[in-house]
């Protein structure tokens, strides 16, 4: 803990003293948590996405565990294992449909908490390497979702093995024997599935383990906060427990009610019915897509239908591949030092444009092809990398952000509610009555 | 250095992207994408269907499931297997055990098996735990009955094809002659011989002739009228019950836990709001809500001119 005045901790029975004297474990699992963790007093619903994620890695990890134990990674019998488990299991249905949609929950709540990240600036010094972290947990989960996906052993898990894979055949040279190597064989098929069922169920892990060094050095700088002033004293935070558990505990609420909606009631709108017939490599589906929380990555993946110097392919491969990595640098590539979007006016009315076009890419990558997809994709695709690599570094330069409050406390005062929403969900900017 | 690196890189992808959006742009406008029957407007959505396990709070009609399993049974059977059910989950339509050992007993098809004495492949009749038989023996012998289609299987069918248990209505329903529009405008468009035209089937020529052709083709025990319509529905609802047998309990856990959750979420709002309360006014003595610095605060605002500040009396 960082902060002067964050609580050491203080056995409370006899037991657990002894038990720290001899091995510091409660300690390490109080340090962990964070409990004495004085979090600043404003934060926003937005803070909750970061315990959401961490909550859907958990039931993923369960339900996983359990069906894990009712599969079988056979091509043969992958297919009608998932049916037994849908038929014969008990509450096999729960824990399969709570699982295909707990994916894509998991993504909602990481979206959500990589989006806050952008708006408040949480990538900017001294939380840098927290950022980095969290980047590494979301390709780790993207590869996960992504064998877990073939799992089913559908059209869709099968056409988009063979797509996906394919990614690395556009590579010149090793590109293909890569391709082969990764794949153990020429196509999809037995050697594929049983390594991608051997991933899927270790990459979660890993994942939790970074999770572990994501909150570890969240817990030297300490949370950000709406308003991205720093922590001054005391008055400007709260003890994380009960306050911000209550929060929390509200938050998980809303979120499991929608979760749970989905899962009960819309089961399968967020799959594709092409995943309800076993694998055929005989037989190409009309539309190979893949699973919503990837769309954006494939529109940019789609739009390069030129060969310039290189070929296309390897144009949309470096693209998509470029379109995360090129997150790691932002805490560079803005250079503003003022972290929040909210006294920031030109940052904020891009940050919008951004969002506006995450959700065209979206569009675009679900969509059959058509031209004009493919022209909206095209302009989409440049939008998104000129926001990040050129129009970022050039407003951190120009913009003039407006004045800061003194403090946490003293913003609280202008009004929470307001300091705390994101422009467009609150009546009116901040108060700038300096 | 990383901002130059990242300026080139970014003008390189955008640069290719406009590039690539100039040439497919010219290339659009000046050969346009040939049209086909299906886009042109003759491929159709599927027509509505309410079915009795529609909705959050949808049950199954087990009169209609019944009806529906008599029609595959008659006629869907004959062509389609269903190897995802078994002979004992139509215990679930309401059938007795003793009804479904005796529909298990007298399938037309039998299940493969091995002569007990000699080894040699051999069959033998259904019982309760078998799954459906295949009527074919593999699909090369599926193949060689149906002009080289295959006949899919059904157990999953309405949770397979885009537009569900309406689809399946539709296309039994949909066949139909060529309308003369389509080859008036595709005159190369015209059905296959050996093929039947459906607006309703993706490339709108099917190989399945059409199962359902006349009212009356099964007699209802419970007196339902059996037009090709009604048979069309039990047909596509007993389809609902095949996809996802669990769907009577899916609905009622769901709406159980959905009520429990709406319980805990307004508890936890509540005791969030409780604790936060506490938290303002522990901070108003000795913290900015102190009423000597909002006094002091609101002065400043009024000097300045900015409405809306804190009341000097701290309330």
């Amino acid at each position: 803990m960082s902060f002067g005045w964050a609580q050491e901790y203080q056995p409370k029975s006899g037991f657990m003293r002894w038990i720290d004297q001899r091995m510091p474990l409660p300690r390490l699992v109080y340090g962990a948590v964070g409990g004495g963790y004085p979090v600043p007093r404003n934060l926003n619903y937005f803070w909750n996405f970061g315990i959401l994620s961490g909550l859907m890695l958990t039931v993923q990890i369960v339900t996983g565990i359990v069906l894990a134990m009712h599969y079988y990674a056979t091509a043969d019998g992958a297919f009608d294992s998932v049916e037994h488990i849908m038929r014969d299991v008990n509450a096999g249905w729960l824990l399969r449909y709570s699982h295909a949609n707990g994916a894509s929950f998991f993504f909602v709540a990481v979206y959500i908490h990589i989006f806050r990240g952008l708006y408040f600036g949480s990538y900017k010094a001294p939380r840098e390497l927290v950022w980095m972290l969290g980047l590494v947990i979301y390709l780790l989960m993207m590869a996960t979702a992504f064998m877990g996906y073939v799992l089913p052993w559908g059209q869709m898990s099968y056409w988009g093995a063979q797509v996906i894979t394919g990614f690395f055949s556009a590579f010149p040279v090793v590109g293909e024997p890569l391709r082969i190597f990764l794949l153990g064989g020429y196509a999809p098929d037995q050697a594929a599935l049983n390594r991608f069922f051997s991933l899927h169920y270790l990459l979660p892990f890993v994942i939790a383990g970074v999770v572990i060094l994501h909150i570890w050095s969240l817990h030297i700088p300490g949370s950000g906060n709406p308003t991205g002033v720093d922590v001054k004293t005391e008055k400007d935070t709260l003890p994380f427990h009960p306050f911000y558990t209550a929060k929390d505990g509200f938050g998980v609420g809303v979120f499991l009610i929608l979760y749970m909606g989905v899962t009960f009631f819309w089961p399968d709108y967020l799959g594709h019915a092409d995943n309800y017939i076993p694998a055929n490599p005989l037989a190409t589906p009309a539309h190979i897509v893949p699973e919503w929380y990837f769309w954006p990555f494939y529109a940019i993946l789609r739009s390069f239908t030129v060969d310039f110097i290189l070929a296309a392919k390897l144009w949309g491969v470096l693209a998509m591949f470029s379109s995360i990595l090129l997150l790691f640098f932002l805490p560079w590539l803005d250079t503003s030092p003022v972290r929040s979007g909210n006294y920031r006016p030109v940052f904020k009315r891009f940050f919008w444009l951004l969002v506006a076009d995450v959700f065209v890419l979206g569009y675009v990558g679900g969509a059959e092809i058509s031209p004009v997809n493919i022209a909206l994709g095209q302009f989409a695709s440049a939008y998104y990398f000129a926001h990040f690599l050129i129009i970022l570094p050039l407003i951190s330069k120009l913009e003039r952000p407006l004045p800061l409050p003194n403090s946490i406390s003293e913003s609280v005062l202008h009004g929470e509610a307001e300091e705390s929403a994101p422009y467009g969900l609150a009546t009116s900017g901040p108060v700038t009555a300096e | 250095m990383v901002r130059i690196i990242g300026f080139l890189v970014g003008l390189a992808f955008s640069g290719v992207l406009l590039l690539s959006l100039l040439i497919n742009g010219v290339g659009a406008i000046k050969e346009p994408a040939e049209k086909t029957a299906e886009k042109a407007g003759f491929l159709l959505e599927p027509k509505p269907l309410h079915l009795a396990s529609d909705g959050p709070f949808g049950k199954f009609d087990r009169q209609q499931l019944q009806r529906g399993f008599q029609i595959y049974k008659e006629v869907c059977s004959a062509c389609h297997s269903l190897k995802l059910v078994a002979f004992r989950d139509l215990r679930q339509l309401g059938y007795t055990e003793a009804e479904v050992k005796a529909i298990a007993n007298q399938w037309q098809t039998e299940v493969p098996s091995i002569n007990p004495d000699t080894g040699e492949p051999a069959t033998r009749k259904a019982i309760p735990s078998d799954h459906f038989p295949s009527p074919y023996a593999n699909e090369t012998a599926a193949r060689a009955a149906n002009s080289n289609a295959l006949p899919p299987d059904l157990s999953l069918m309405t949770k397979a094809r885009e537009g569900g248990a309406p689809y399946v209505h539709s296309l039994l329903t949909g066949f139909q002659p060529q309308p003369a529009a389509l080859l008036k405008q595709f005159p190369d468009a015209k059905t296959p011989p050996g093929l039947y035209y459906n607006p309703y089937f993706a490339n709108l020529n099917i190989h399945m002739p059409p199962p359902l052709v006349s009212d009356g083709q099964v007699s209802f025990a419970d007196g339902t009228k059996p037009t090709v319509d009604q048979m069309a529905k039990d047909v596509a609802a007993f389809l609902v019950w095949t996809a996802e047998p669990k769907l009577e309990a899916r609905h009622a856990t769901g709406i159980t836990v959905l009520l429990f959750l709406l319980v805990a979420t307004v508890l936890a709002y509540l005791s969030y709001k409780n604790i936060w309360a506490e938290a303002k006014r522990v901070v108003a003595p000795k913290g900015p809500l102190d009423p000597e610095n909002r006094a002091r605060r609101a002065t400043a605002m009024s000097e300045a001119g900015i409405e809306g500040g804190p009341k000097p009396d701290g309330a």
